[in-house]
């Protein structure tokens, strides 16, 4: 491969098969998300659009030997998918209302179908703009969010059913219908390929941020233990979420990537090799991963620098009073509060009043926190959430309250279900029993 | 595309949006160019169901549903896509305190 030049790659007649194939490979890996989107919007059809663009890659691997790779290999292949498209239709026999569409279209950019592939006008459509259509689109409101998840990771990321079937432990035939359902209601109730106007984009890019963060929670919470799969797809939020903020550089997306980036920067501090939960003031800081930190600090100072702070800001800048605290003890809890403060008037959950407790008693003592964790319990709230119990315990824990403790961490243990959290509450359980209290 | 609007709500509350209003509504859907067809259903208890089963016809009183939002009311839009009908569906009078079920309608197969 060191022999070869690469300019010779590009020339007709210099390149070999094998390398023609690498070049298609490299070409598909980068390329073929954006030409299936552009694809996606021309045919105005999901499977019609998949066929044309594995037709067209099929047609690459063919001819690009012989005739050497284009200078433009995107237009190239959107505008051979779009052909194999058209023969396709045609070879049905059926000159339906899609043919004529595409018919009327070719003669309003100068030109019939023609029998090999031509460059024509394509290029000046943004790719970029495609896919950000392709995102809303698969992240519609009139979808279940089981379906907007599964199409998103399908059609914008590429990964193959198969992937995402074993990622959310469903059988591959039960996702494989639930894409088809997906796109079927696309195409029968009119769901548009469109970026939604401004009047409507932060509802909807709001959908999108939860799909999203959905997909690196999957993988986030799976984290501990089993399955490297189920990890994966944290990296694959991360790289949808930077997709996306390169399509649309919002304030909130840069959030929303910002926090995960800081969560994935704890991913290895926060288990032990054997899968047991370490938390966060007990974390090897050391292990934190330092060039996630810096990005996703970059992209919570731009958003907070934005005037326009929403709730996945908020939490990153939370994340981020972490990241450069270099313990526990020495964490600027009164910020992480103040933070909480604004969180609470943009979302007043329970579980966001449950973590600003939590903040609240290492700010001011443990007694406080506690105080605050009876207020929800005594309002009704969070009464079957384990976190909520475990982190009361915790705090009567230190305050040498230990049958407290006991009982707390018993009645978490109960709710608790994930096989790492219950070896953890059940290892603080045996801690306690060999103290008197 | 055309959509149907189903507006469902619970009826003593749908009585306090006054006519006027659903009328003028209608009437500047009409003049942007979307409105098919649209008319307000008279209450619940007036409905009557027909089925034909082995060629013998059966009225019954009713449906009367457990659920308390009652279908109220239809209206028949032309839509660009499914974005364009649910802002429609958005501006319905009724939806502001009940609900607009919106459907794609289907050709018949030739």
């Amino acid at each position: 491969m060191s022999t070869t030049p690469p300019p010779e790659e590009s020339t007709p007649h210099g390149s070999s098969p094998g390398e023609v194939r690498r070049a298609v490979e490299t070409i598909y890996r980068e390329e073929s998300r954006r030409v299936l989107a552009t694809l996606i919007r021309i045919l105005g059809d999901f499977e019609l659009a998949e066929d044309a663009l594995q037709e067209a890659f099929a047609s690459a691997v063919e001819k690009w030997p012989e005739k050497g790779i284009p200078d433009n290999p995107r237009a190239w292949l959107v505008s051979a998918g779009r052909f194999r498209a058209i023969d396709r239709i045609r070879r049905r026999n059926r000159y339906d209302e899609k043919l004529t569409e595409l018919k009327a279209d070719d003669r309003a950019h100068g030109g019939g179908p023609a029998h090999t592939p031509a460059l024509d006008g394509w290029e000046g459509v943004d790719p970029a703009e495609d896919q950000l259509r392709l995102i809303f689109t698969c992240c519609h409101p009139a979808l279940p969010l089981n379906a907007r998840v599964a199409l998103t990771l399908r059609e914008v990321c590429g990964l193959t059913t198969e992937e995402i079937a074993r990622a959310f432990l469903v059988s591959s035939g039960t996702l494989a219908q639930r894409i088809v359902r997906a796109k079927r209601k696309i195409r029968d109730a009119g769901i548009p390929y469109e970026v939604p106007p401004q009047s409507q984009l932060a509802e909807r890019l709001d959908g999108v941020l939860q799909v999203i963060y959905l997909v690196f929670n999957e993988g986030y919470s799976a984290t501990f233990g089993e399955s490297h799969i189920r990890s994966d797809l944290t990296g694959e939020a991360i790289r949808l979420g930077e997709l996306l903020h390169d399509l649309l550089p919002d304030p909130e997306v840069k959030g929303l990537v910002s926090l995960m980036l800081l969560n994935e920067s704890r991913l290895e501090a926060r288990t032990t090799p054997e899968g047991d939960i370490v938390l966060l003031e007990d974390q090897d800081r050391s292990l934190w991963k330092e060039e996630l930190i810096t990005r996703g600090i970059a992209l919570v100072e731009e958003a907070l620098g934005s005037g326009r702070i929403g709730a996945y800001t908020l939490q990153a800048a939370i994340s981020a009073v972490h990241a450069e605290a270099p313990s526990a003890d020495a964490t600027d809890w009164p910020q992480i509060v103040a933070l909480y403060d604004l969180l609470l008037r943009l979302n007043a959950s329970p579980v966001v009043r449950l973590n600003r407790a939590v903040a609240v008693a290492m700010r001011d003592g443990p007694e406080e926190g506690i105080r605050l964790i009876d207020e929800l319990f005594g309002e009704g709230e969070l009464a079957d959430y384990h976190l909520a119990h475990a982190a009361r315990a915790e705090l009567c824990r230190r305050l040498e309250r230990l049958a407290e403790a006991r009982d707390s961490f018993g009645r978490a243990l109960e709710l608790a279900e994930q096989e790492p959290e219950r070896r953890f509450l059940e290892r603080r359980l045996r801690e306690l029993e060999g103290r008197t209290g | 595309m055309k959509y149907l609007c189903l507006v469902y709500g619970e009826e003593a509350k749908m009585a306090t949006i006054p006519d006027a209003e659903c009328a003028a509504w209608g009437e500047a859907l009409d003049a942007s160019g979307r409105y098919i067809a649209a008319e307000a259903l008279q209450p619940v208890e007036t409905a009557v169901t027909v089925r034909v089963r082995g060629g013998d016809i059966s009225v019954t009183d009713g449906p009367f549903a457990e659920t308390r939002e009652q279908l109220a009311g239809f209206y028949l839009v032309e839509a660009e896509d499914l974005d364009e009908a649910l802002s429609i569906a958005s501006r319905i009078p009724p939806a502001r305190i009940g609900s607009i079920e919106v459907r794609p309608i289907r050709d018949l197969a030739p």
